[in-house]
C-alpha cells in the first residue's frame, strides 16, 4: 500500500483501468481533458479500446453499443458535453445497459466558464433525457474517494444494469493529492452478462438491446419494472457521511469539494463555541433522505451550501419534511466559497432561511 | 426442381411494412446473404429510427436499436469490442444523411469495419412523408407542399458520391429495387459489402434506391417506375468506391 501524488483526472483514468475498463469513448472538453489524454495512452498499452469520437453524442452511442456488446465501458465529459449525452443516457437506462459516465462540472449555463461549479446537480440527478429513468449519481469529495468510487461505480452499473455517473467538479479534476490506488473495495456478486449482443452462436436465442415500446401496456410494465429496480437501488446504494452531529446547533449539508470547505468552517465555528454538524451526501441519487432523521433535537437549522444557486436544496427540503428551518448559501459561475463566508452564513442564519 | 424455402435469416414474423414497400425485400436480401455466407450466428445488426426500426423483429440475428442517426456510432462501439463479429446498420435516408450524417461520415473516415445498408426512398416514411435530405427538386412532401425548392431546401444529398470521397471507405455502391434484375444486383452488392467486412477491408455502404408508395401517393408499380424515371437520373447507379479496384 503505497501512495502516489496524482491529479484528479489522471486518478479517474487510472482507477477505471484498475476497475477493469475495456473501452473508453470520449470527446475533448475542459476541465476533463486529462482523462481521455491519459487513457489514450494507457488503454493502448493495455490492449484495450480507446476511441476519440466525433462528438459527445457519438461517444455516448459508442458506449451504448459497447455496453450492449458486453464491455466494461465508460465516457467522461463536462456540463455542456453531458447535456449532449442525455439522449444516449436515456437510451442506455431504457435498454438497461451498464456504463460509467464521469462528469467533471464546469460553470454554466450555456457555454459558461471552465471554473469549478456544482451547477449540474439537476442535470445529474434529474437528467435531461426523456422518460421515467434514473442514473445512480456518486459525488466524492477527495481524489482518494474518487478512486474508490470509480471502482464501485462499475460494479453498481453491472449489478443493476444501469448507468452510474461519477459527479465531480473541476477542482477534483484539476487538483493533485496523494492517493492509494490499490485500496481494495468490497467484493460484490455480479451476474454473468446473458443479455449481450455478441451473436447467436454465443448464447441461447436472440438478444436484442432495445428501448422501443409502442405498446403502452408493455411499456408501462417495463417502466414499472425499472421502478422496482430503482427501489432496490434506493434500498442498497445510499451513501453518506455524518460529521460532528452530537448536540449540533446547526447542520450544514454539502457534497463534493464544498463539503471540504465546510469542514474548515465547522472547525472555525467550533473555536467560537458554535457546534455545527455536517451531512455529506455521497450518493446524490439515491439521495440519503434517512440521514435527516438522525439530526439531533438541538438543531436550530439546516444550512445548504453549494457551488450553485440552490439545486441540491430541493432534495434537502424534501428530506427535511418541514422539521427544521432551512437556509441556503451558494456561489456560482465558477466562484468557490471561502470558509469564512460559510461561517458568516451560520452566524447570520436567519437571513439565509428560504421559504 | 428448385424448391423455394424461407431464408433462415428471416424470423417467422410478418413485416409491418406498407403494401409495395421494398424494405421487406431488402431485409430478405440481407438475411439471405448473411445465411449464405454462414454469418447469421456471428452478426449483430443495428436498427435505426424510421420505418425500419423494427428490422430487429425480422432479421434473425442479434440486434441493437440505436437512437435516430446514431447507428454508425453504436456499430462502432460493438465492432471495437467484438472485432471478429459482423456488424451492420440498416438505416434510412433521414437517419443516415440528415440527423446521422456526422456519425456515419466519421465511422467511414475511421475506416470502421462495418457494413451500412442505407435505404433511400426520398422521404421520411414513418413520420408520414416529410421532406428528406434525398427528396428530389420539385418533389411534393408534407413539409415541402409546393415541391422541394433548391434555393430554400437545398438539393438532394448524394450519399454514395459523398462517401466515396472518404479515405476510410472500402466499398460504396448504389443499387436500386425497381425491377428483378436490379434486385439481384442489390443482393450481389450486399454480399460484396459483407465479404469485404469479413476480409477486414473497412467501411462498406450500399445505398439502395427504394420506394414509398403510400407517402408518394402512388400504386406500388407506379412507385417503382417513378423511382426508375425520376430518382435514378439524380442518383445514378454503380460502384462509387472499391478499394480492390483503385
Amino acid at each position: 500500500m503505497s501512495k502516489v501524488l496524482m491529479k484528479g483526472n489522471e486518478a479517474i483514468a487510472r482507477s477505471a483501468i484498475l476497475a477493469g475498463l475495456d473501452a473508453f469513448f470520449g470527446y475533448p472538453i475542459t476541465p476533463q481533458n486529462e482523462i481521455p489524454e491519459y487513457l489514450s495512452k494507457l488503454m493502448k498499452e493495455a490492449g484495450k479500446i480507446f476511441v476519440q469520437a466525433e462528438s459527445e453524442v457519438a461517444a455516448i452511442n459508442m458506449v451504448y453499443g459497447a455496453a450492449g456488446a458486453g464491455a466494461r465501458v465508460m465516457t467522461s465529459s463536462s456540463s455542456v458535453g453531458i447535456a449532449l449525452k442525455q439522449e444516449g443516457i436515456s437510451y442506455i437506462a431504457g435498454a438497461e445497459l451498464p456504463c460509467v459516465i464521469v462528469s467533471v462540472m464546469r460553470a454554466g449555463p450555456g457555454l459558461g466558464g471552465i471554473q469549478p461549479s456544482q451547477g449540474d446537480y439537476y442535470q445529474a440527478t434529474r437528467g435531461g433525457g426523456n422518460g421515467d429513468y434514473h442514473v445512480v449519481v456518486l459525488a466524492p469529495e477527495s481524489i482518494q474517494e474518487t478512486v474508490d468510487i470509480m471502482k464501485q461505480a462499475f460494479d453498481i452499473a453491472d449489478i443493476y444494469r444501469n448507468p452510474v455517473m461519477v459527479l465531480v467538479d473541476g477542482l477534483i479534476g484539476q487538483m493533485m493529492e496523494s492517493v492509494d490506488l490499490d485500496k481494495p473495495i468490497k467484493k460484490r456478486h455480479i451476474e454473468p452478462k446473458t443479455f449481450i449482443t455478441n451473436g447467436t452462436d454465443y448464447h441461447k436465442g436472440r438478444n436484442i438491446v432495445n428501448s422501443l415500446g409502442l405498446d403502452p401496456v408493455y411499456l408501462e410494465q417495463h417502466n414499472l419494472a425499472l421502478q422496482r429496480k430503482y427501489n432496490e437501488i434506493r434500498k442498497h446504494e445510499v451513501q453518506y457521511e455524518m460529521v460532528n452531529m452530537d448536540h449540533a446547533e446547526y447542520v450544514i449539508v454539502a457534497y463534493g469539494t464544498v463539503a471540504r470547505i465546510v469542514r474548515s468552517a465547522i472547525d472555525s465555528l467550533s473555536k467560537m463555541n458554535i457546534n455545527v454538524g455536517l451531512i455529506r451526501p455521497i450518493s446524490l441519487w439515491p439521495y440519503p433522505k434517512k440521514a435527516f432523521d438522525l439530526i439531533p433535537e438541538t438543531c436550530k437549522g439546516i444550512l445548504v451550501v453549494e457551488m450553485s444557486l440552490g439545486q441540491m436544496l430541493d432534495d434537502v427540503l424534501i428530506s427535511n419534511k418541514d422539521r427544521y428551518k432551512v437556509g441556503f448559501y451558494g456561489r456560482s459561475g465558477g466562484m468557490v466559497p471561502d470558509p469564512d463566508e460559510i461561517v458568516e452564513a451560520i452566524l447570520h442564519f436567519d437571513e439565509k432561511v428560504v421559504d | 426442381m428448385v424448391k423455394y424455402e424461407r431464408s433462415k435469416g428471416l424470423t417467422d414474423l410478418r413485416t409491418h411494412y406498407c403494401p409495395g414497400c421494398t424494405h421487406g425485400m431488402i431485409h430478405k436480401l440481407v438475411a439471405e446473404v448473411l445465411d449464405e455466407l454462414g454469418l447469421l450466428g456471428k452478426t449483430v445488426g443495428i436498427a435505426s429510427v424510421g420505418c425500419s426500426v423494427f428490422s430487429y423483429d425480422y432479421i434473425n440475428t442479434d440486434f441493437q436499436q440505436a437512437p435516430h442517426g446514431r447507428a454508425c456510432a453504436t456499430a462502432t462501439g460493438i465492432k471495437r469490442v467484438l472485432p471478429d463479429r459482423i456488424v451492420f446498420t440498416y438505416q434510412g435516408d433521414g437517419d443516415l444523411a440528415s440527423i446521422g450524417l456526422a456519425e456515419s461520415m466519421h465511422a467511414a473516415n475511421r475506416g470502421e469495419n462495418i457494413t451500412v445498408i442505407m435505404v433511400n426512398n426520398a422521404t421520411y416514411g414513418m413520420t408520414g412523408g416529410q421532406m428528406a435530405p434525398t427528396s428530389l427538386i420539385g418533389q411534393k412532401t408534407t413539409t415541402s407542399q409546393e415541391g422541394r425548392i433548391k434555393a430554400q431546401h437545398g438539393s438532394p444529398m448524394k450519399v454514395s458520391e459523398i462517401f466515396a470521397q472518404i479515405e476510410g471507405a472500402a466499398y460504396i455502391e448504389r443499387t436500386s429495387m425497381h425491377d428483378i434484375a436490379h434486385v439481384r444486383k442489390t443482393k450481389k452488392a450486399i454480399k460484396k459489402a459483407f465479404t469485404y467486412q469479413m476480409e477486414n477491408k473497412g467501411f462498406t455502404l450500399i445505398e439502395v434506391v427504394s420506394t414509398c408508395p403510400v407517402n408518394w401517393k402512388m400504386k406500388p408499380r407506379e412507385a417503382l417506375d417513378w423511382s426508375k424515371e425520376h430518382m435514378l437520373p439524380i442518383f445514378p447507379l454503380g460502384v462509387y468506391k472499391d478499394v480492390m479496384k483503385p
